[in-house]
């Protein structure tokens, strides 16, 4: 089975090396010159205003978690779908059910207005 | 001992695997934490995917690496931390966190050691051919012999969404919004009134008074 994973292999090599090879090549063969400036934070000319971290509302990570949910979902669909033909009714109504039981938390986080945004 | 390829493989990714962990904790900057846990889900899904699990590896990529892991980087690189803060509290809490690791070490000791765990307990599982699917293996299992902790995952998912929602939702009564609805439904006649008046008579050139007020206030 593992032979099927060799190309996948291959690209992580080419993959990485393509990544590595031009910063290494660059750390070695380009000129160095540091300077502070260099690194300091540049707003349009003008000194930085503000750190660029600040308080932000919760609810982005609401839309962010529920989503995660709902890709863990679509996750256990994958390999009931591939089987569905061998599994027959029984598996037909598993799913159903599993279905059945998240949908009930989407009806609560639609009735809720958890997916609204204000 | 030569090595098989496939053993070179094992320990060069649980290299990597073992410094990309070295480095959540140890990198300074939180962003740099995020991305090294993002290596050590890759090379992860690399050691599952040579144990031949391929669904749970490209799971494992597809959700933590794809959707957790970007909450994650979200969170940090967007949450107003304070460094300085968090460290101050280091050394009070230090004996209490290396008892939690020491207690954790122990357990996993005690399971992964080599009196439970290890090729002279588990036998190796054999190396399948190339038309062998591990989803299909993993799809046929889960949906009959497993089901009813299928159906508790489905409930603990339910419990989640409840939970995020009843720990995150918070309602903002001052903020103005729009319905489209009503915006759609809208007629002229609601907000447009024709008036019809006499043409205004223009003043003398020597009364006029400096411009802006004649025209607003007569409207």
């Amino acid at each position: 089975m593992l032979e099927n994973y060799l190309p996948i292999l291959l690209f992580l090599a080419i993959g990485a090396a393509f990544g590595v090879l031009p910063l290494m090549a660059g750390f070695v063969l380009g000129p160095r010159r540091p300077d502070p400036e260099k690194l300091s934070p540049y707003e349009c000319g003008f000194e930085a205003f503000e750190d660029a971290r600040m308080k932000f509302d919760v609810r982005y990570y609401l839309v962010a978690i529920l989503f995660i949910i709902f890709d863990l979902e679509i996750a256990f669909l994958f390999p009931w779908a591939v089987v569905l033909d061998r599994i027959g009714t029984a598996g037909l109504v598993a799913m159903g059910i599993f279905l059945a039981i998240l949908v009930v938390g989407f009806v609560y986080e639609w009735k809720k207005g958890a997916l609204e945004w204000e | 001992m030569a090595l098989t390829f496939q053993q070179f493989l094992f320990y060069a990714f649980a290299a990597v695997l073992v410094g990309a962990a070295l480095g959540v904790i140890t990198a300074r900057n939180p962003v740099h934490s995020v991305l090294y846990l993002v290596l050590a889900f890759f090379t992860s899904a690399a050691l599952w995917l040579l144990m031949e699990a391929e669904f749970l590896a490209l799971t494992l990529v597809l959700v933590y690496v794809g959707a957790v892991m970007v909450l994650f980087l979200f969170v940090v690189m967007m949450l107003d931390i304070d460094l300085a803060a968090l460290r101050a509290g280091f050394t009070r809490y230090l004996p209490l966190g290396l008892v939690v690791a020491a207690l954790i070490v122990w357990e996993m000791a005690s399971v992964l050691g080599p009196a439970r765990f290890g090729p002279g307990r588990v036998a190796a599982p054999a190396p399948h051919g190339a038309g062998y699917s591990n989803t299909k293996a993993l799809g046929e299992t889960l949906y009959t012999q497993h089901l009813y902790a299928f159906e508790v995952a489905a409930l603990i998912l339910l419990v989640a969404i409840v939970a995020a929602i009843a720990l995150t939702l918070r309602r903002r009564p001052d903020t103005r919004r729009q319905d489209p609805a009503r915006q759609v439904r809208v007629r002229r006649r609601d907000r447009v009134r024709l008036v019809r008046m006499a043409p205004e008579r223009r003043p003398a050139p020597a009364a006029s008074e400096p411009g802006g007020r004649t025209g607003t206030e007569e409207a």
